[in-house]
């Protein structure tokens, strides 16, 4: 099912408190925790209780870019069927899967249709955000139809699922000459109202398509406003924010924010400044399918940090 | 589809301008009324800064992989312009029109027209 209605989502209990107490670090073979402030190594037993204790696994694919066919991929539906047939080869089925943003190129009917034909063959729930590819008809209404059901505003919203709160969020539209990504106050407002209440114990996963962070302004890579959003989420014991837009992997670690960006499955782009323009980068064929892919998120309660694997296609 | 608006005439002469910020003048039907063209590669408005008269067509044309757009907040706007597509805008009257490219706002660029 794609058109998740945000408004039902339940949330399921856990033990917050844990989180916070007990923090726990998988190493080379030796699991650390952190109870009142001191850390103390677990017994292998409890050790081996606390990995197969069951957590939370979702997918993340990013810039399907369906109908794009130039030069650095003529065939962009067909690497996303790649990419949907990865996820459903995976050992352990994800609950579900968040798309951040561009699932199409030029926001056509039949490519939004053609992108659900293949996204909808995971069998998974998938929670969309907007890329700035997705907004381009006339009136602005093909993606708000089949995802924006139960969103706030141009799409933004929130669920909880698994112990986590997860928060939607939309930085392509607004967007002021010679700026950034863009969220806006009324985004914003509705964030911090979103966020307050929560114990700082809830492990927060944000979602957006532009890069939360400023990657590389010269090629627009990053939120105006983004540091406003992270300022609501100051005091949370987790934070991990997945953006797309850049179609390659990313990551920074700041206190207790992660930030990831995810491969396209549609064309790789370049490595900031390595190139005259953020444009499409054709590559070799060989070397194509080694620069596209999925991420998948995994969390267990407790964990402070959520273990992201990034799959390419192929290698 | 078609995302061309072309509100001057000798569209076809117009395509034929390459250099960017060669005025030609056209025949003696409207003696100031050109046309001229602005690239866009690489997400860059090519040239930046253009100087036309009251009248004068100027026209966007994108040569990236990647659809963009050219608007001037409360003067014109465009359509996502796909590869090879163009927009075409006629200045009625003088002034500053600064504008940039709603999907990549990093594109900047100014028509001014005496």
């Amino acid at each position: 099912m794609s058109e998740h209605d945000h408004r039902n989502d339940d949330e399921r209990g856990l033990s917050r408190r844990k989180v916070l107490e007990c923090m726990t670090w998988a190493g080379t073979g030796v699991l650390w925790t952190i109870a009142g402030g001191v850390p103390r190594s677990m017994g292998l037993v409890d050790a081996a209780t606390a990995a197969e204790a069951p957590g939370l696994s979702f997918l993340q694919i990013s810039d399907s870019h369906v109908g794009f066919d130039k030069p650095a991929n003529p065939n962009a539906l067909g690497t996303l069927e790649e990419g949907i047939k990865k996820i459903n080869a995976m050992d352990r089925k994800p609950s579900f899967m968040i798309h951040t943003g561009d699932v199409t190129h030029l926001s056509k009917v039949e490519e939004f249709d053609n992108a659900e034909k293949i996204i909808s063959q995971a069998k998974l729930d998938v929670h969309y955000v907007p890329g700035e590819h997705d907004f381009l008809d006339e009136e602005i209404k093909l993606y708000k139809d089949r995802y924006g059901k139960g969103t706030k505003g141009a799409g933004w919203y929130s669920f909880d699922a698994g112990g986590a709160h997860f928060i939607g969020l939309v930085n392509v539209v607004d967007l002021k000459a010679g700026g950034l990504g863009n969220l806006g106050a009324e985004q914003l407002e509705w964030l911090e109202d979103d966020v307050k209440s929560r114990s700082k114990s809830t492990p927060i996963v944000v979602f957006a398509h532009i890069p939360l962070w400023t990657v590389y302004p010269q090629w627009g890579w990053g939120t105006e406003d983004g540091g406003r959003a992270l300022e609501y989420l100051k005091g949370f014991g987790s934070v991990t924010v997945l953006n797309g837009h850049i179609h390659q992997v990313m990551q920074k670690v700041e206190g207790n924010v992660t930030f990831h960006t995810a491969r396209s499955t549609a064309f790789p782009q370049p490595a900031p400044g390595t190139a005259p323009s953020p444009g499409p980068m054709k590559v070799e064929d060989a070397k194509l399918r080694s620069m596209l892919g999925v991420a998948s998120i995994n969390f267990k309660q407790g964990d402070e940090r959520l273990a992201i694997i990034d799959t390419p296609l192929q290698g | 589809m078609t995302l061309t608006t072309f509100r001057g005439m000798h569209l076809h002469a117009a395509r034929l301008i390459v250099a960017a910020a060669v005025l030609l003048p056209f025949g003696g039907v409207a003696a100031h009324a050109q046309e001229v063209q602005v690239m866009i590669d690489n997400f860059t408005f090519a040239p930046a800064e253009l100087t036309v008269k009251v009248g004068d067509t100027v026209t966007w044309t994108n040569r990236d992989d990647i659809p963009h757009t050219v608007v001037s907040a409360g003067k014109f706007r465009s359509k996502a312009m796909d590869t090879d597509n163009s927009y075409s805008f006629t200045f009625a009257s003088a002034g500053d029109y600064k504008y940039f490219c709603s999907l990549h706002p990093h594109m900047t660029g100014m028509i001014k027209v005496e």
